[in-house]
């Protein structure tokens, strides 16, 4: 394999990867705060991209992707409150189904409103032709924008959970939720805050890619499924390591292209998760303690 | 005999479902009718998986899958090249493989569906074995996601593969033929004796599992329902009997996959997919964990009516819709439960003793 196509695939990789890499950090924000895995995670991108090309018709681009993600986030404010926050004590098989349950009920509404077409944003820069070479890789200038887009997320984020008190609450809340709720912190608001965020990441992450894979109802139940192997891959609960695993699974996922058919590649990613699951739960990353689960 | 009752209920209300139904011309409805206790098979199953063992499981549509494809691939494939080895000419004269003409009267030489059928099953019970042993040491959304990420490689599998056809599925599947004059086939000359082999063996697995509730296996079964480590506690191997319950589930979802296979006379990769294996466990839900008629019933009524295509493009958003509300407001289930009825027949037994004590020539012959 030539140095250029290797870099190709490389580039292809982290592309891809950076999109799980949000999605599990998305997962991450959700079970630090509560402990629920929230299997809608995918929905929320696929609603980003979706409801962003419908308002690019009738606003600048710039002021679709902004509504398109307060949209989400409020999206994900209405999943929490009217299938979460009143639930008291409910057992993990419960949050799965429920979550699975609203992941459907997402689908099937985008599916309803919109239709099954495949849409895409316009390029940020530039049009489909468009191509720029780094080191003799050739490729979309759009990458560069998922990239940079990610990485800033990634930034904010971590300045968010460090220095707002919004974000500390929710880091307490995480810690130990009955010594946060005793030190005055709203727990239920602050989960209700973690689903927005959440949605709004990912839908984020859905506009900067629409792009480069086309945005379609049923694009958020694969990526739900790649976003959670990535969490685990990495630790559940470890959002850095959701980055660098996020990245490397894209780039394992794109360099198997060269092995083995494009048919089987979503197998790969799944062999990954299974071999994860089955091996080492905690993950790459975590210790024993990421291996058993918190406690909603 | 008390068992008993709710199969012959069971029965009496198949037997009266066809004969209304023939009486009022409405034959067609025999079909979906037919293909609801199949899928009512892999139901039975799973709600045994979730209600005893606590394994929630939601790749079950690949065990399905596994069954129909393996048993359709062999049953269409043809083996001409073998039938002229000497083994193959054996086998011809056992019956193992059959020479026909296929639709272009070219000769071919087909399995035979019963070990078609066999292999199928011993398919799934591999794959069974081999998930099962890693995947029934998870918990909670570790092993829902392993089964979800296992049904999905099955459906990815199925529909990359060529001999599986790809995206279009295998069609052609020939009947199967159980008895001289009876098989299983979608012709519609057939139909009354397909539908009542489909709830016959609906009747054999509620039976079945019945029965296994009933025994010493059972009772191991019931501990771990109630509280795995106290079972364990208790000297109940929990693996063991967890592994158990998976692969029976899974043999159930193969025979059903296999004789469902030859009555629509073939497969499409949809029967894998993740919708399918959460509207099994959506129905599970409705019906009650470990409420066996329950799930029977809820399978029935779920299934025939999305079938008949009731609810028309919204389809998967009802089991979505069903499955959110069901886990929110009702998470037991909201079909009535054993103990319910139990409650209901402590009412009841006052005035029955009075009765026997009033009649006791009805009482002596055990009718009270």
């Amino acid at each position: 394999m030539s140095f250029e196509l290797l870099l190709q695939y490389l580039f292809s990789g982290i592309t891809s990867g950076s999109i799980y890499a949000i999605v599990a950090i998305g997962f991450n924000i959700i079970y630090n705060t509560t402990g629920i895995i929230n299997f809608a995670q995918g929905e929320f991108v696929m609603l980003g991209g979706m409801t962003a090309v419908s308002l690019s018709a009738v606003m600048p681009l710039p002021a679709a992707i902004a509504c398109a993600v307060v949209i989400t986030s409020l999206v994900g404010a209405l999943v929490e409150i009217t299938c979460i926050r009143w639930l008291r004590q409910p057992s993990v098989l419960r949050m799965i189904m429920i979550t699975i349950g609203v992941s459907i009920l997402l689908r099937e509404a985008a599916l309803h409103i919109w239709d099954e077409k495949v849409r895409a944003l316009p390029y940020f820069t530039g049009n489909e032709c468009s191509s720029i070479s780094i080191l003799g890789a050739h490729m979309s200038p759009q990458v560069l924008w998922v990239l940079g887009v990610c990485g800033a997320m990634v930034l904010f984020l971590s300045l968010f959970f460090r220095h707002t008190l919004v974000g500390r609450s929710m880091r307490a809340c995480s810690s130990n939720r009955m010594a946060a709720v005793l030190c005055g912190i709203n727990a239920k608001n602050m989960v209700t805050i973690s689903f927005m965020l959440s949605a709004a990441i990912g839908a984020l992450a859905g506009c900067v890619i629409s792009p480069l894979t086309q945005t379609q109802y049923e694009i958020g139940t694969p990526l739900a499924i790649k976003g959670f192997t990535v969490a685990i891959l990495g630790g559940l609960g470890n959002t850095t390591a959701a980055v660098a695993a996020g990245l490397l699974l894209g780039i394992i996922e794109a360099l198997s292209i060269s092995v083995v058919p494009v048919a089987y590649k979503d197998v790969i990613a799944i062999g990954i998760l299974l071999v994860i699951l089955f091996f080492k739960p905690a993950g790459l990353f975590g210790n024993k303690e990421t291996g058993r689960l918190s406690e909603f | 005999m008390k068992r008993l009752i709710p199969l012959c209920i069971l029965a009496v209300l198949v037997t009266a479902v066809q004969v209304a139904v023939t009486a009022a011309g409405q034959s067609f409805y025999l079909t979906q009718l037919t293909m609801a206790a199949y899928y009512t098979i892999v139901v039975i199953g799973l709600c045994m998986l979730m209600g005893y063992a606590g394994q929630i499981s939601l790749g079950h549509a690949g065990f399905f899958a596994i069954g129909g494809y393996v048993s359709a691939a062999l049953v269409i494939a043809d083996f001409s090249a073998f039938a002229r080895s000497g083994i193959g000419h054996a086998f011809v004269k056992i019956g193992f493989l059959a020479l026909g003409k296929d639709a272009y009267g070219s000769a071919v030489a087909l399995l035979n569906p019963w070990l078609a059928c066999a292999a199928a099953v011993l398919a799934a019970v591999a794959v069974a074995f081999l998930i099962g042993v890693p995947v029934l040491r998870l918990h909670g959304h570790y092993l829902a996601m392993a089964t979800l990420g296992f049904g999905s490689i099955i459906y990815k599998i199925v529909l990359g593969t060529k001999v599986f056809g790809g995206a279009d599925g295998l069609t052609g599947v020939p009947p199967f033929v159980l008895v001289p004059g009876l098989s299983v086939s979608g012709a519609m000359a057939e139909r009354i004796p397909n539908y009542y082999i489909a709830w016959f063996l609906v009747c054999a697995a509620a039976l079945f599992m019945h029965n296994l509730v009933d025994s010493r296996a059972g009772r191991a079964l019931r501990a771990i329902h109630g509280n795995e480590e106290a079972a364990s506690a208790m000297g109940v191997d929990t693996a063991r009997y967890k592994l158990g319950l998976f692969v029976l589930s899974a043999v159930f979802a193969a025979v059903a996959g296999v004789f469902l296979t030859h009555f629509n006379g073939g497969i499409g990769p949809s029967e894998a997919s993740i919708m399918k294996s959460i509207r099994y466990v959506a129905i599970v839900a409705v019906g009650g964990m470990a409420n066996l008629w329950g799930a029977v019933a809820a399978s029935v009524v779920l299934n025939f009516l999305s079938l008949r295509g009731y609810f028309g493009s919204y389809d998967e958003a009802v089991f979505g819709a069903i499955l959110v509300l069901v886990m929110l407001f009702a998470p037991n289930g909201i079909l009535i439960r054993a103990d319910v009825w139990a409650k209901i027949g402590k009412k009841i037994e006052g005035p029955r003793s009075k009765l026997r004590g009033i009649l006791p020539s009805l009482w002596k012959k055990k009718y009270l």
